[in-house]
C-alpha cells in the first residue's frame, strides 16, 4: 500500500523570462512506512516536488498537470488530492504539520530567532490538536525527550541562538513530530552538520521513524546518505525521472547512464589509491600554451619532499569582549600548540568538525592574523624564514608564492568585476608585465582552469557554482605561487562538480608543481586529493601521518569516531548507528588514556609507526621509561 | 533589566552635559549677543537713554564674563551675579525678547509640543503600518504602486506647502480656520473639557501635515524590511505547520521586521520638532517650534539654548525608551553577547 502517489505531476515556473516546467512529468509512490529518497544535484526540482507535496511552492510555481495523492489514514484512508486543493485553504493547512511534515535543510535559519523553541514546538500542537497552552509544552517536551534533548525542561524557553546546529536540528525534527505525521518529508537534513552530528541525526531519524510508524522521504544529493536510510531510491535529474527502483537494484544494476555517472564522481573511502574520479562535465586544463613552470616553483620537483612550511607550537586565542555587564572577557583557542610540516609537491588535508581550528590553521600559514604563541617558517631561496617577521615589502612578494581558493566561490567574486578584471586584479597589484604580457597570461589562466576566452567579459553572476570556482583558482594561480591553501573548495559545490574541481586541482598540482594544504570536513574528499592528513579537534591536531595509514589504520580515537560517522555510498559499508558515541567524541576530557587531555594538557605527538604521529600527552611520561620514543616535531 | 535602566539613565548625565555644552558654543558662535546687538541698534539710531539699563542688563546676566563662566552660570555650576543659579538650580534663564523668564515663555507650548509630536508619531505608525504590510504582501500590484506613488508625493511635498494647501481647502470647502491649535476663546484659559475637544479637532490638520512625509518614508522601509523577511526559512517552517497566512505574518517576518522602528522611536522626535518649524509658523501653532525660530534669529540665547536642550532630553528619553523595548522584544539583544554569536 502506497501512503503517497505522484502521477504526471508538472511544475512550472512563471518569472519575466516566461514559463519554465522545473519538474516534468513526475511518477513514483511512496509505500507505507517505507523511506524513498530523492536523489538529485541542485536544481534537479527535487526540492520542488517536495514543496508541491507540502502546498508551500513558491509564488511563482504552478502544478499544472498531475495529480499527488495522499491517504488520509485518519479518514479510513480516503484518497486526497493534494495538486488540486488550494495551497492556502483549510483542507490543505489541516493536513500540513498534522499529517505531512516537512525537516528543512538549514537548522540554522529554519527557526525565528525571536520565539522560544517551546513556542514554537508547540504551536504545531495547538494549531492541530486544539490544546491548551500547557498541554501543548507539555507534549513538546515530550518530543524533546523523543530526540535527546538535553533538559527539555530548560529548552522549551531557549531561544535558537543559544543551541548548536545539531540542537536546533534536533528541534527541528521535534517540530516536524510533534502532531506524529503520517508521512516525514526531510530536506537534506544533515547537509548544513558535521559528519559526526549527521550520523547521529541520521541515527535519530530512523529511530523516530520506527517509532512513530512513519513513511520517510528523504531529499538529497548524498548517495552515502542514500545507502543509509533508504529503501527505494528516485533519481531525479533536470525536472526528469532518470531511474527509479529499491536501492539494492540502485546501487548494484545502475541502468541509466546518468545514475552511473553520479556513481562514479562521488569519491569514497574505499577508492582504490590511483582510482580517479569521473566528473559528469569533465574539463581538460591546457598547460601546453604555459610558457615552462610557476617561476617559484622551477626547482619544485627537483627539492620534492622538503619542508616548505613548518609550524611549530603555533598558539592562536581568540578574545571575546562581553558588550555590557562583568569584565570578564571569554577566551577561545582556535589553535592549541599546533605543530606540523607541509612538504614541498605534497597536499596536506587538514579535516575536522567545525570549530576545529582547521581553517584557523590554514590562515595561520598565510599570515592571516598575528600569532598568540610559536613560529611558521617558510622556505625561501634564504632558508626558512618565520612569516611573523616578514616586513611589510617581504609580506608583499611572500603574497606571490602563497595564495589561496575560498570556500564560498559565490561571495567570493565581486559581482562588479568581469572575469578580466577579477583575473587582472592580482597582475596589476604586483605590478607583473605589461598590458599585452597580462593579457597573454589571463588567456593562459582561462586555459588553465579550462574555461573558455569568450567568457572573459561575464561578470560572475552568469557563471555555474563549479565555474565561479574555477575562477577562483585562476585568481590564485595568476601570480604563479608554489603554495596553495584550499579551503573547503567543493563543499559549496554538487557532487558532480566536486569531481570535476578535485580532478582540475590534482592536474594542476602535478602540471604546475605545487603544493597543497587542503581544508575540508569530508574525509573522503580528503582521502581523495590528499598524500598526507592532518585531524584536528577543538584546536588540537590528534592524528598526523599519511593519507592511506590515517584511514586504513586510525589510532586516536577521535579519527576512529570521525571515519566510524562517515557515511560511504556503498551497501557493504553501512553506518552502525548502534556504536556512535555522541558528544563524547570530539570532548577532549572524555577521550580514553592516554588521549585524554585537562584543561591545561599540551598537546604531545607521538610517533606511532613511520611518519605517523598521534596525539598522546599520556605516553610523555611513559616514554621515559618505555622509550617509545616519542618527542615533539 | 532594571540595572541595565538605571545605568542608562547615568549615562545620560554626562550625555546631557555634553549636549548642553555644545548648544551653548554653538549658540554663541556668532558674534555679539543679543543685548550688545540692542545697543549698537540704538547707538546707531541715536537713542542712548536707555543704554544704561542695558548694560545694567549684561552685568546682571554675566554676558560680560568669558566665555566658560558665562557656561558654567547658565547650568548653574559658577557662581552667577546671584550666586549659584542656573539650570541645575531650576533656573530656566531669562528672554530677553519676551522681557520674561523662560519657563514662562516656553512653559504654556510645551505640552502642546510634546502632545502634536505624539501624536503625529501615533499617526505615522497607524498610517504605515498597514500600508507597509499591505505593500509588501502584495508586492508589485496595483495597490502597492498606487501606494507608493502616494508615497513618492508625500516625501517630495513640502509639508508647509501642503499645510497651505489644506488651510486652503478647509476653508472654502468646510469654512474651517485650521490655524492655531484651539479656538480663540479657549487660549489662556484653564484646561477644560471643552478646550481638550478644540485641542483635538485643531491637531488633525497639522498631525497630517507634519506626519506625511514620515509616514512615506517609513512605508517605504517597512516593505523593504518585511519584503526581506517573507521569503525567509522561518517563515516557510511556520507555514510548513499549517498556519493561516495572516497569523503566521503577524507572528514571525513583521515581528522581526519590527525591530528597526522601535529603535527609530528615539530619532523620530527631533527630526519632527525641526520639520514641524514652518509648518508650525504657517499653521500658527503654539509649539516651540516658532519660539525657537525667533530665539535663534535675534540671538536669545537662553530660550534657544533651553528649548535646544529641551528637544535633545526628549531625543535621549525617546532612545532610551527604544532600548527598553528593543531588550524586552528582542532576546538576541537581551541574552547580549550569547546572541551575538550566532
Amino acid at each position: 500500500m502506497s501512503l503517497l502517489d505522484i502521477k504526471g505531476l508538472t511544475v512550472e515556473f512563471r518569472g519575466d523570462e516566461g514559463h519554465q516546467e522545473v519538474v516534468r512529468d513526475v511518477s513514483f509512490s511512496v509505500p507505507e512506512n517505507k523511506s524513498v529518497a530523492l536523489v538529485g544535484e541542485s536544481g534537479s526540482g527535487k526540492t520542488v516536488i517536495s514543496k508541491a507535496i507540502m502546498g508551500i511552492l513558491p509564488a511563482k510555481s504552478h502544478i499544472t498537470s498531475g495529480q499527488i495523492l495522499f491517504r488520509d489514514n485518519r479518514r479510513n484512508g480516503k484518497l486526497i488530492d493534494i495538486a488540486k486543493l488550494p495551497p492556502a485553504g483549510p483542507a490543505m493547512r489541516a493536513m500540513r504539520g498534522d499529517q505531512i511534515a516537512m525537516i528543512f535543510q538549514e537548522p540554522m535559519v529554519s527557526l525565528s530567532p525571536l520565539h522560544t523553541i517551546g513556542d514554537q514546538i508547540s504551536e504545531g500542537a495547538r494549531l492541530h490538536r486544539l490544546v491548551g497552552r500547557r498541554e501543548a509544552l507539555e507534549l513538546t517536551k515530550d518530543m524533546l525527550r523523543l530526540v535527546h534533548f538535553p533538559d527539555p525542561e530548560r529548552a522549551i524557553r531557549a531561544y535558537p541562538f543559544e543551541l548548536s546546529g545539531g540542537l536546533r536540528q534536533r528541534a527541528l525534527i521535534a517540530m516536524a513530530l510533534i502532531c506524529r505525521p503520517s508521512l516525514l518529508i526531510a530536506d537534506e537534513p544533515t547537509t548544513a552538520l558535521d559528519v559526526t552530528i549527521q550520523a547521529e541525526i541520521l541515527k535519530l531519524i530512523k529511530e523516530v521513524q520506527s517509532e512513530l510508524n512513519m513513511t520517510l522521504l528523504m531529499i538529497t544529493h548524498d548517495f552515502g546518505v542514500v545507502t543509509n536510510m533508504a529503501d527505494e531510491v528516485v533519481v531525479v535529474y533536470n525536472g526528469e525521472i532518470m531511474e527509479k527502483g529499491s536501492v539494492e537494484d540502485l546501487f548494484l544494476t545502475p541502468q541509466h547512464p546518468y545514475l552511473k555517472a553520479l556513481l562514479n564522481a562521488v569519491p569514497s573511502l574505499s577508492m582504490e589509491p590511483e582510482e580517479r574520479l569521473v566528473p559528469i562535465r569533465p574539463i581538460k586544463p591546457r598547460t601546453h600554451q604555459t610558457d615552462g613552470h610557476p617561476h617559484h616553483a622551477v626547482n619544485a620537483h627537483e627539492f620534492r619532499g622538503t619542508t616548505l612550511v613548518e609550524l611549530d607550537k603555533v598558539c592562536k586565542t581568540f578574545m571575546f569582549k562581553k558588550l555590557r555587564g562583568k569584565k570578564r572577557k571569554s577566551i577561545t583557542t582556535a589553535l592549541d600548540n599546533v605543530s606540523l610540516t607541509v612538504r614541498r609537491g605534497e597536499c596536506l588535508g587538514i579535516v575536522g568538525e567545525s570549530g576545529s581550528g582547521k581553517t584557523t590553521a590554514a590562515l595561520a600559514m598565510l599570515r592571516a592574523f598575528p600569532l598568540t604563541d610559536g613560529k611558521i617558517f617558510y622556505a625561501t631561496e634564504d632558508g626558512p624564514r618565520d612569516i611573523q617577521g616578514f616586513s611589510d615589502k617581504e609580506l608583499f612578494k611572500f603574497r606571490e608564492r602563497a595564495q589561496i581558493i575560498f570556500q564560498d566561490p559565490f561571495s567570493s567574486l565581486n559581482p562588479r568585476r568581469t572575469l578580466n578584471e577579477i583575473l587582472m586584479e592580482p597582475l596589476v597589484i604586483h605590478q607583473i608585465g605589461d598590458n599585452h604580457s597580462k593579457a597573454a597570461r589571463i588567456r593562459e589562466l582561462t586555459d588553465l582552469v579550462g574555461l573558455s576566452q569568450r567568457y572573459l567579459r561575464r561578470y560572475p553572476h552568469s557563471f555555474s557554482g563549479g565555474q565561479r570556482q574555477r575562477i577562483g583558482i585562476a585568481r590564485a594561480l595568476a601570480l604563479n605561487p608554489e603554495f596553495l591553501i584550499c579551503d573547503e573548495p567543493t563543499s559549496a559545490l554538487d557532487v558532480s562538480v566536486q569531481a570535476q574541481i578535485l580532478n582540475l586541482l590534482k592536474d594542476l598540482k602535478d602540471e604546475l608543481g605545487l603544493t597543497y594544504v587542503f581544508v575540508s570536513h569530508n574525509l573522503a574528499v580528503v582521502d581523495y586529493i590528499s598524500d598526507r592528513v592532518a585531524v584536528m579537534c577543538k584546536g588540537k591536531v590528534v592524528e598526523l601521518g599519511p593519507t592511506r595509514n590515517i584511514i586504513d589504520n586510525p589510532i586516536h580515537p577521535y579519527t576512529r569516531a570521525l571515519l566510524k560517522a562517515v557515511p560511504e555510498p556503498s551497501l557493504d559499508h553501512k553506518l552502525d548507528f548502534s556504536s556512535l558515541d555522541g558528544a563524547a567524541t570530539s570532548d577532549p576530557m572524555q577521550w580514553p588514556a592516554p588521549y585524554r587531555m585537562g584543561y591545561s594538557t599540551v598537546p604531545y605527538l607521538v610517533e606511532i609507526e613511520t611518519d605517523h604521529w598521534v596525539c598522546a600527552p599520556g605516553m610523555d611520561a611513559m616514554h621515559d621509561t618505555v622509550g617509545l620514543g616519542g618527542s615533539h616535531i | 533589566m532594571l540595572n541595565y535602566i538605571l545605568r542608562r539613565l547615568l549615562i545620560m548625565i554626562p550625555t546631557l552635559a555634553a549636549i548642553s555644552f555644545l548648544i551653548f558654543l554653538i549658540i554663541e558662535l556668532p558674534e555679539g549677543d543679543y543685548i550688545s546687538n540692542q545697543i549698537s541698534m540704538l547707538r546707531s539710531t541715536g537713542e542712548s537713554a536707555s543704554i544704561g539699563r542695558l548694560e545694567f542688563l549684561r552685568s546682571e546676566f554675566a554676558l560680560d564674563r568669558p566665555f566658560i563662566e558665562r557656561y558654567g552660570i547658565w547650568v548653574g555650576v559658577w557662581p552667577g551675579p546671584n550666586g549659584f543659579d542656573g539650570l541645575i538650580q531650576g533656573n530656566w534663564g531669562w528672554s530677553f525678547e519676551y522681557d520674561q523668564p523662560v519657563d514662562e515663555v516656553v512653559g504654556p507650548t510645551l505640552p502642546l509640543t510634546i502632545a502634536l509630536n505624539l501624536a503625529t508619531i501615533l499617526f505615522i505608525y497607524c498610517v504605515a503600518f498597514p500600508i507597509g504590510i499591505y505593500s509588501a504582501t502584495h508586492q508589485y500590484s496595483v495597490g502597492d504602486y498606487t501606494f507608493t506613488l502616494i508615497g513618492y508625493l508625500g516625501l517630495a511635498t513640502p509639508n508647509f506647502l501642503l499645510a497651505l494647501v489644506l488651510i486652503y481647502l478647509a476653508n472654502t470647502w468646510f469654512g474651517l480656520s485650521v490655524g492655531g491649535l484651539m479656538e480663540e476663546q479657549f487660549i489662556g484659559a484653564p484646561m477644560s473639557g471643552g478646550k481638550v475637544l478644540s485641542i483635538l479637532a485643531h491637531l488633525v490638520v497639522p498631525v497630517i501635515v507634519i506626519g506625511t512625509a514620515g509616514t512615506a518614508a517609513m512605508i517605504r522601509r517597512l516593505r523593504a524590511n518585511l519584503l526581506d523577511e517573507l521569503y525567509k526559512q522561518y517563515v516557510t517552517t511556520a507555514r510548513s505547520k499549517g498556519m493561516r497566512e495572516s497569523k503566521l505574518l503577524v507572528k514571525y517576518p513583521l515581528r522581526v521586521a519590527l525591530n528597526p522602528f522601535i529603535a527609530d522611536i528615539g530619532n523620530l522626535i527631533p527630526s519632527l520638532v525641526s520639520g514641524s518649524v514652518i509648518v508650525s509658523v504657517v499653521l500658527n501653532l503654539p509649539t516651540v517650534g516658532p519660539i525657537l525660530l525667533g530665539a535663534l534669529q535675534s540671538q536669545d540665547q537662553f530660550l534657544a539654548g533651553f528649548i535646544l536642550l529641551f528637544v535633545s532630553l526628549l531625543t535621549l528619553i525617546g532612545m532610551l525608551i527604544s532600548d527598553i523595548l528593543l531588550g524586552y522584544l528582542d532576546p538576541r539583544i537581551r541574552l547580549g553577547k550569547e546572541g551575538a554569536r550566532q
